[in-house]
């Protein structure tokens, strides 16, 4: 093996205290780049967590509908055109909006009611850990996160609070679903849905399309498409990724998160080229010794590649560490931190990149240098 | 092969520009052999060290011609100059110039790595070369935890491991007592008597002059080439014997 490494090595390991001061620089770069990307991955999937539990093929929405949560409404006759289609299974209407919870001390938060028809189950609370989903249907039945007990001041099965003047009783509970907004979801029957957000009989929020197993997808979203006006079918991939870019971009979220990480981009290859850079010019002597024995520019390039590439392994490594106890850390927050195998090997790569573009500064350094400078007394 | 391993041809340098321009070397004729170990003697700024540096392909000249074994430095860009170097001359600098992180075995290693030559082999004639300058309980010892003697041998073989035609010193001896004098010019004498290698010794250091077989007396640019020995030999200061530095200190 070449001794360009071991010479890396020791450049670096030598001075102790440098060597820590980079590895400080990138792993607050990677850190703050891998945080920012989870929380952009973690609200991504926050954001859409309705949609991916709804279970059916195609949504009709009302026209220039963003998200889920938007409240615009469809009327309900749409349902029977399109459940009439050759190749439809079912349409299954949805009823959502907020609403004002009432605790029995009479203080008041606000909720975002999901309703369905529990009968299709196209979408039901999931991850129940208490009560019957199917008791929902029994007067004005709710289901509700534990993690919400303190806000919503419920204590478990049969704790009561009002609803638009209506007193509604839990008998279901969830674990993990939470919402972005920090306003909780509660789950309720279609019929309730109706008066809790007080949304006209004949009217609906979304229609749940399911086709039958054999349906050609593409000729049925054509009849339907002929059969709806103005409103909009979108298959479930559109609907969540539309859902993610109003969220992400339309609100500016999702541009302070790479804002952020940018940042941490920008902040780490500067910590690293600093400390590249002075390390290259306290060896210049010794790259100046190897240019007069003869060695190549790329041999002297090698070795600071090298020391950039063993920063960026050292670095990335302890980054990731501090990382996996941030997801954990967060893992039952509101907005947990999400590390997918993706981002990992993203965030080697741009660690990689950073350190290596790091190394231009003291590689242009040494292009310029004299091998006759040894000879200097 | 030839004799004939670096020659010099009508070389001037010419330094600064302007009113300010100084002819540093005007018009040097040289050629060194093979075995043969020539001392460079002169005053301060007599052109010494710049013709050491258009010798060893570090500074062009401003007109004449530089050959290595036979190859030709003209017109050559810095990578090229660096490659007759890598190929063709070996350097043991005053100041020692080793790796302070690296062992004294992988500082010789380096000469083989920059040429591409790694692993057992290379390990193994390092140790060889180590062993050649009296060295090899040293092998693994970092370079500031030898003596200054010991770091210019160490030097020593670094220069003659890859075995190049030349070896160019620069004022090896000046910082190092007499003993330790005395070892590193029987070392350079070695390298040019026993592995043919040519050496040219710059130094106005009079006490190696009995180690030289030819000297070399530049003044204001200008050589005046006459075998040791002879009058030009006689006109140097008289050689005293090697003394103990002064600041010894240097030494460890």
């Amino acid at each position: 093996m070449s001794l360009t490494l071991t010479l890396a090595a020791r450049n670096l390991f030598h001075d102790l205290l440098r060597f820590v001061a980079t590895m400080v620089g990138i792993v607050f770069s990677v850190v703050l780049v891998m945080v920012q990307m989870g929380l952009f991955l973690g609200f991504g999937h926050m954001v859409t967590t309705m949609v991916d539990h709804a279970s059916t093929d195609l949504w009709i929405v009302p026209k220039g509908a963003k998200c889920f949560e938007d409240p615009s409404l469809l009327d309900l006759k749409l349902r029977n055109k399109v459940a009439t289609l050759d190749g439809v299974a079912a349409v299954v209407p949805l009823v959502i909006g907020f609403s004002d919870w009432r605790l029995d001390s009479g203080e008041m938060t606000p909720v975002f009611i999901v309703g369905a028809d529990l009968r299709d189950g196209a979408l039901e609370p999931w991850n129940v850990t208490d009560g019957d989903v199917q008791a929902l249907s029994q007067g004005y039945s709710v289901a509700v996160d534990r993690s919400y007990f303190g806000r919503l001041g419920v204590t478990g099965i049969g704790s009561t609070a009002e609803i638009r003047g209506k007193k509604v009783r839990v008998v279901a509970l969830t674990e993990g679903i939470r919402s972005f907004t920090t306003t909780p979801y509660v789950f309720v029957d279609l019929k309730n849905a109706r008066t809790l957000t007080g949304t006209p009989g004949d009217r609906a929020n979304d229609l749940l399309v399911r086709l039958n197993p054999n349906a050609d997808r593409d000729k049925v979203m054509q009849a339907i498409r002929a059969q709806i006006g103005d409103a909009e079918l979108l298959t479930t991939a559109k609907f969540r990724s539309r859902s993610r870019s109003f969220w992400l971009f339309g609100t500016g979220a999702g541009a302070a998160l790479f804002a952020g990480a940018l940042l941490g981009v920008i902040v780490g290859t500067v910590i690293v080229a600093q400390t590249l850079y002075s390390s290259t010019k306290d060896h210049l002597n010794e790259f100046a010794t190897l240019r007069a024995m003869g060695s190549s520019n790329r041999y002297i390039y090698n070795v600071i590649i090298y020391q950039a590439l063993i920063n960026a392994v050292i670095g990335f490594t302890v980054a990731s560490g501090i990382g996996a106890l941030v997801v954990q850390m967060t893992a039952k927050s509101a907005l947990p931190i999400v590390i997918t195998s993706w981002l990992v090997a993203a965030l080697a790569v741009l660690t990689i990149v950073m350190c290596v573009i790091s190394a231009l500064g003291a590689i242009f350094r040494i292009v310029r240098i004299d091998p006759a400078k040894v000879f200097m007394r | 092969m030839s004799d004939l391993i670096i020659e010099a041809k009508g070389i001037t340098k010419a330094l600064g520009s302007g009113a300010r321009e100084v002819h540093a070397l005007r018009g040097v004729e040289l050629s060194l052999r093979r075995g043969e170990l020539t001392l460079l003697m002169g005053p301060s700024g007599s052109g010494k060290t710049t013709l050491l540096l258009i010798l060893g392909c570090m500074l062009t000249p401003s007109s004449g011609t530089v050959t290595v074994c036979g190859k030709s430095t003209s017109n050559a860009d810095k990578e090229r100059l660096a490659k007759i170097r890598r190929d063709h001359v070996g350097f043991v600098f005053q100041s020692y110039h080793l790796f302070p992180t690296l062992s004294a075995a992988q500082n010789v290693q380096l000469a083989l790595d920059i040429r591409h030559e790694h692993g057992r082999s290379a390990r193994k004639r390092a140790r060889e070369a180590l062993d050649q300058v009296g060295l090899m309980q040293k092998v693994n010892t970092r370079p500031g935890e030898l003596s200054g003697g010991e770091q210019q041998r160490v030097a020593i073989a670094r220069a003659i491991v890859a075995n190049p035609s030349a070896v160019l010193a620069d004022e090896p001896t000046s910082s190092l007592d007499g003993d330790n004098g005395r070892t590193v010019m029987r070392l350079l004498a070695d390298a040019a008597h026993k592995r043919g290698q040519a050496v040219l010794v710059v130094t106005h250091d009079p006490r190696i002059v009995p180690f030289a077989d030819r000297i070399l007396h530049i003044e204001d640019g200008l050589l005046v080439d006459r075998p040791a020995g002879e009058a030009e030999v006689l006109r140097l200061p008289k050689p005293a014997p090697f003394a103990p530095l002064a600041a010894a200190g240097k030494e460890s």
